[in-house]
């Protein structure tokens, strides 16, 4: 079973996001990290190798630095990276993004491809539809238990009324939830062990995208203006000395509430 | 504009979300609906009432599960028949899925998580609040269709007591989009109204210190009418079920009036619950985070305030 997880680089929890007035994109020049959800799509790779065999292929899309931040899930167990690295993939959206990726999923001929739930700087939570219908794979989503079978899966993905199970055959594209599992922290020896595994770094062209479809060429959105959030006008702040209840009573059939 | 609303259904009933985007997309211009399943004509027949004046529906076996793949083949039909401009959706884990493929298949853009939709010199602006909602961006789409997930909640269904006209279409469908089947659906059903639908949310974070302490939640919300709900870490423990989580990895709500009761209000909680009408806190930590973006914070025990809140509630009925 091969096993391929998208992963992406974040801006570290402990960076202070900013988007540059710029270029309008995200500052991603400051510490990076792993992107939080995404450990538990390599987790779940991890424990399907571990019950059936196979290989776990990690394929990321970002800047050059984005490796450090792949190693990390090296590190845990994933046996080799694929970082597609471009200039010209800079400032990509979604079709950008997802186009990038369904390429280098191509190559790497996976049975399984793995998301998980969403990145914590884009926070769109839709990249693996757009990535299922490029590489025209099924798709499960939200998945909060999996089980892999011969030659189909079948997923328990939450949704707002409650769960669905779906099935459907491979290879497929999986996007779990974290509910689904709590990643491994990486072991010394996988730490140890990382450094000399395999990382690929490829460009646009080697994937046979084109630069003009990539990128903020071939972006179809765009940031027009950045402001301040709509503030939430004015605050009270009670201590409780016996009385809040009814100072919370009394805000509310002010406010008309009840 | 000419704007195409997908119409996202449960049962026989259309979804709040879908009509309130309906109804947006009315006031700015030209608006169908559309509803996708066996039953979808006569659900569609019900857009009319929020602004549409055309309602689509296709009546297709193959979308009978709520899968996204046949409906992305579905809407990409309908768009290349009737040229719209917009294809909008109210964000669900259905829509969001249906919405991304459709960008895919028809290279439009997608823009998502937006909280409003305006015009500007006759073209679409989206406003999204980014980055845990401390910037707000106005984005906009560089060709035809617009493909946009608004925020849900963000609008609210307007009735204007029009009609649509129905028509029915076929889809052909993709031989991969018919791959994933559903085996088996499992409803889990609360009592009271959802929290979706509700105008108040009573919610309870790890601060309730025991399971228990959420029958105190459930007392507060039976006397105001509302529902109760729950962040991320109370739902990961087993203290109360999934379908009442609130945050970046549960629901998106938007009630009149949210009590949020020994929540700290870490950023995945706030996602899904900052668009609400008044939000009052309760927490013993003066120094919560929560205290930074609610309308009245109250620093307190729980144990004690929201028993005495619900006496004094109950005493005024």
């Amino acid at each position: 079973m091969k096993i391929a997880v998208c992963v992406k680089q974040v801006p570290d929890a402990t960076v202070h996001k900013r988007i540059d007035p710029a270029t309008k994109r995200l500052d991603r020049s400051g510490e990076g990290a792993l992107n939080p959800t995404d450990l538990n799509a390599v987790e779940e790779a991890l424990r399907i190798k571990e019950a059936q065999g196979g290989e776990v292929v990690l394929v990321s899309l970002g800047p050059e630095k984005a490796a450090e931040s792949l190693r990390k899930a090296l590190a845990m167990g994933a046996d080799r990276a694929v970082l597609v690295t471009d200039e010209a993939a800079a400032g990509s959206d979604l079709l950008g993004t997802s186009s990038a990726l369904a390429s280098a999923l191509e190559r790497v001929e996976a049975d399984l491809v793995l998301f998980g739930q969403a990145s914590s700087d884009g926070d769109g939570a839709v990249l693996w539809a757009a990535v299922a219908d490029r590489l025209r794979r099924p798709l499960i989503s939200q998945v909060a238990s999996l089980t892999v079978d011969g030659d189909s899966v079948t997923g328990k993905r939450q949704t707002e009324h409650g769960y669905d199970l779906i099935s459907a055959p491979l290879p497929a594209v999986i996007a779990v939830s974290d509910a689904i599992n709590e990643p491994r922290y990486p072991s010394l020896k996988g730490i140890m062990g990382a450094k000399s595994k395999p990382q690929e770094t490829i460009a646009l062209a080697d994937l046979g995208v084109d630069a003009e479809h990539a990128g903020e060429a071939g972006a179809k959105t765009t940031v027009l203006d950045l402001g301040p959030p709509p503030s939430r006008g004015d605050q009270v702040r009670v201590e409780d000395d016996g009385s809040a209840a009814q100072k919370i009573l009394d805000y509310v059939l002010e406010r008309r509430l009840l | 504009m000419k704007a195409l609303v997908f119409l996202e259904h449960h049962g026989d009933e259309l979804e709040k979300g879908g009509l309130g985007v309906l109804s947006k997309a009315a006031s700015l211009g030209e608006a169908a609906g559309v509803v996708l399943g066996p039953g979808a004509g006569a659900l569609a027949a019900r857009a009319g009432a929020f602004g549409a004046a055309k309602a689509y529906a296709c009546e297709d076996e193959a979308l009978s599960a709520p899968l996204p793949q046949p409906r992305v083949d579905a809407l990409a039909t309908l768009v290349e028949k009737t040229g719209t401009d917009a294809v909008l959706f109210a964000a669900s884990v259905l829509a969001a899925d249906v919405a991304a493929g459709l960008a895919a298949r028809l290279d439009a853009g997608l823009n998502w998580d937006l909280t409003d939709l305006v015009l500007s010199d006759g073209d679409l602006v989206g406003k999204r609040p980014a980055l845990g909602d401390t910037v707000l961006v106005d984005v906009g789409w560089t060709s035809s269709p617009r493909l946009a997930l608004v925020r849900a909640g963000a609008f609210d269904p307007v009735e204007s007591g029009g009609s649509a006209e129905v028509e029915e279409f076929e889809a052909s469908f993709s031989d991969f989009s018919t791959l994933a089947t559903l085996v088996e659906q499992t409803q889990e059903e609360a009592s009271g109204p959802s929290i979706e639908d509700a105008d108040i949310i009573v919610a309870g974070g790890r601060g309730l210190g025991s399971p228990e302490a959420f029958s105190l939640l459930e007392e507060l919300a039976g006397a105001l009418g509302g529902a109760v709900a729950a962040t991320r870490a109370v739902v990961d423990a087993g203290w109360y079920p999934y379908s009442t989580q609130v945050g970046q990895t549960g629901k998106t709500v938007s009630p009149k009036l949210y009590v949020a009761c020994g929540i700290s209000g870490a950023i995945q909680h706030k996602v899904g619950m900052q668009g609400s009408g008044t939000i009052v806190a309760i927490n013993k930590d003066p120094n919560a985070p929560i205290f930074d973006f609610c309308d009245l914070g109250v620093v307190g025990d729980l144990h004690q305030i929201v028993p005495k809140l619900t006496e004094l509630v109950r005493s005024r009925q």
